[in-house]
């Protein structure tokens, strides 16, 4: 008992402290006003409730600051995309507040090391500090474990980049900004027959993993549909992914011209290394899983050279939006974004599009906000950085238009 | 002609299996224990080798013998701490004891190296062998390795059959207690063991990583466990047979691929192991041994 009473006096004393960090700033959120009351004796920051009371009174206008949080590896094996994904969101986030307009935010991401029953943890220390809107967890299987208590929350969340179909099905309130697994099969088929990029097609796929596999069966189906003609199919499992002799010799005979190689980009390593030595030439075509063999340590980039890929986001694109973002990114955080960081910052602002659109304002607690985003986020037609007119129906999938990326002396060119 | 290149490619990725195989025997032969640690201590030469050709920007040469040294005191070292206490004890304990190493080693590299992959580059170089007018191209990594493979296998054959240290190592595989009372040092002869077995180790992930270069804390794992299956298969306990067992698999493995289903390859392999197991319960080239009352 006592220890609770700590604790509360603790969290009541932090509030306040949060209060006192960004009070003094027009429009503090309704559920912080909350926090306050409940905690105002305590607190030096009574006098603040007055002016917070004001800022709630606009209903009916969008506005207020909006407690935005997730989970993420921010450390740990799959640290690479989480802090991608936080950099990305809080670019996006200190944009939106300096511009200082009516919608504010406020952004909190909580560790989960890619971990789903850290995920649940750190998805509870964020539903304590009261978290409005959730951009649920960025990898796929923290996402399915999250999701879960998002749904039976009524927290509306939206994912950057968790990716399997299990994470939206079933739950009317989690969206992705991310194409959802299967659909990059469709895409990448769409893309080989519009650009015409080769008529004999072969694939290699990952037969034991989900992800490899659906993206291959949507890609089979949709090659079919467009009049591309499969040569060959070859699969492997974690048990044989040494040894990719006999499919690219397979897929050789049968005379492929282009490989599609829906599979990570450690694998692929592989394949561009065995088909080179075995002198195979073939055009290789790649999904996001491909993102990062750039970076892998070691690896002889030359192998890559004019290595195709369908990724959402671009950061050799011209546009005004990408490089001003990736310039901010580069400033920040000292590195080039992927496209997990274009992912997150377009998240961010189709919340503020969404909340705009919806007239939702802050004061508003987590399950109103979760319908309110539920009727809204299907009729928005959104324009990111990961594409234009993002649409999304109401299962929660979206739909974008991928861009494709060539791999030049040793960069990721726009196609 | 693909026949042949395939022939080749099984013949290559058959000896990979068939070093490690070697290593798997030797322990399994004189100290009766199936260290299924082996595996990992592949990887940690594999990291070795990587570490002081890229960092130190040694020669891969000086990397393989700089691998040897750490892997053949990493084996002697595990043996110490973790399976000579356990001499005594039921062979289930050691068996679980390995395991408990392998997760060790493991996840010790992930702390270490990180989970993200790295590329190796062949200590072997890029060159390779073209015949019938480029029809067909032999890796060089695929002939050293094949070369070292039989190198191994004879050298330790010999070992074995005419030192004195080998003798004590047959002697004590036979009968441990016997072996004692005729003044052989158990202990240290199964150390010896561990070393020789872990030094292999060493060249064997050198060579796995020069043929199949990405390394990450798993990639000892599943080679080491087809490994194994090769030494039963050749005949747990045999030099030769480890030899022959690996290459068969190797063999068997790409032609399931090629000829069967890439899906289905290791469910044939596994059919065939099965199967010679029902015909011949001690490998191919084991010896059944009848337990006397």
């Amino acid at each position: 008992m006592k220890k609770a009473a700590v604790s509360v006096l603790l969290a009541a004393t932090l509030c306040a402290g949060l209060l006192v960090g960004c009070g003094s700033s027009s429009g503090s959120t309704a559920s912080e006003e909350t926090a306050q009351t409940e905690t105002a004796e305590s607190t030096d920051a009574a006098a603040e409730t007055t002016e917070t009371a004001e800022a709630a009174e606009t209903t009916g206008e969008a506005g207020g600051v909006f407690k935005l949080g997730g989970t993420a590896p921010l450390t740990g094996a799959a640290a690479i995309y989480g802090n991608a994904v936080k950099n990305g969101a809080q670019i996006a986030v200190d944009e939106i507040n300096a511009e200082g307009g009516a919608v504010q935010f406020e952004l909190n991401y909580e560790d989960d090391e890619n971990d789903p029953e850290k995920a649940v943890s750190a998805y509870n220390t964020l539903k304590d500090w009261g978290v409005q809107l959730s951009l649920g967890s960025v990898t796929t299987k923290p996402m399915e474990a999250t999701s879960t208590e998002n749904f039976a929350d009524r927290i509306f969340a939206l994912t950057p980049s968790a990716s399997s179909t299990a994470v939206t099905e079933g739950k009317d309130n989690v969206f992705q900004m991310c194409f959802a697994d299967p659909n990059q099969g469709t895409a990448s088929a769409d893309y080989i027959a519009d650009q015409q990029l080769g008529t004999k097609i072969a694939i290699i796929y990952r037969s034991d993993d989900v992800y490899s596999d659906g993206i291959r069966q949507k890609f089979e189906e949709e090659a079919a549909a467009k009049g591309l003609e499969i040569v060959y199919s070859g699969a492997f499992t974690d048990a044989t992914s040494n040894d990719f002799t006999v499919q690219l010799g397979e897929a050789n005979a049968a005379g492929a011209d282009l490989l599609f190689l829906p599979i990570y980009y450690q694998p692929a390593s592989l394949i561009l290394q065995q088909a080179k030595e075995k002198g195979y030439e073939f055009t290789y075509f790649g999904v996001d899983g491909m993102d990062g063999i750039l970076t892998l340590e070691g690896f002889d980039t030359s192998l890559a050279e004019g290595v195709m890929l369908l990724t959402p986001f671009n950061a050799d694109a011209e546009d005004e939006r990408t490089q001003s973002f990736v310039q901010k990114y580069q400033e920040q955080f000292g590195e080039v974004p992927n496209q997990f960081a274009a992912d997150a910052y377009d998240c961010v602002y189709a919340y503020k599009e969404a909340i705009e659109a919806s007239g939702a304002t802050a004061d508003m607690t987590a399950e109103e906000l979760c319908d309110l985003m539920i009727q809204t986020f299907p009729t928005l037609n959104f324009d990111g950085l990961t594409g234009d007119g993002i649409t999304w129906d109401s299962t929660g999938a979206v739909s974008k238009s991928p861009k494709g990326m060539i791999i030049e002396g040793g960069k990721y060119v726009g196609l | 002609m693909t026949f042949l290149s395939y022939l080749i490619s099984g013949i290559s990725l058959g000896s990979v299996y068939a070093i490690i195989a070697l290593g798997y025997t030797m322990v399994y032969g004189i100290a009766k224990m199936l260290n299924f640690a082996h595996g990992d201590i592949i990887m940690v030469g594999g990291y070795i080798s990587f570490c002081t050709t890229s960092y130190l920007g040694l020669s891969p040469f000086i990397s393989v013998i700089f691998a040897i040294i750490v892997c053949t005191a990493l084996g002697v070292l595990t043996e110490k701490l973790a399976y000579k206490p356990l001499r005594s004890a039921p062979s289930l304990a050691v068996l679980i004891t390995a395991i408990g190493v392998s997760y060790f080693l493991q996840n010790a590299a992930l702390l270490i190296w990180g989970s993200s992959p790295k590329t190796f580059t062949s200590v072997v170089g890029s060159w390779s062998v073209k015949l019938f007018g480029e029809q067909l191209t032999i890796s060089g990594t695929a002939l050293v390795t094949v070369l070292a493979c039989f190198v191994i296998m004879a050298a330790l054959t010999l070992f074995t059959s005419k030192t004195k240290m080998g003798t004590a190592m047959r002697a004590v595989s036979e009968d441990k207690g016997a072996a004692q009372l005729m003044g052989i040092n158990v202990n240290t002869t199964i150390s010896v063991t561990f070393a020789i077995g872990s030094g292999l180790a060493a060249i064997a992930g050198v060579l796995l990583c020069s043929a199949y270069p990405t390394l990450m804390p798993t990639t000892g794992s599943m080679p080491g466990i087809k490994a194994f299956t090769a030494a039963v298969f050749g005949g747990i306990g045999s030099i030769p047979g480890a030899m022959l067992g690996g290459i068969l698999l190797g063999i068997i493995e790409i032609f399931a691929k090629a000829y069967i289903s890439t899906q289905l390859s290791d469910a044939v392999v596994f059919a065939v192991l099965i199967v010679v197991l029902i015909v011949k319960p001690d490998g191919l080239l084991g010896k059944h041994v009848n337990e006397k009352v």
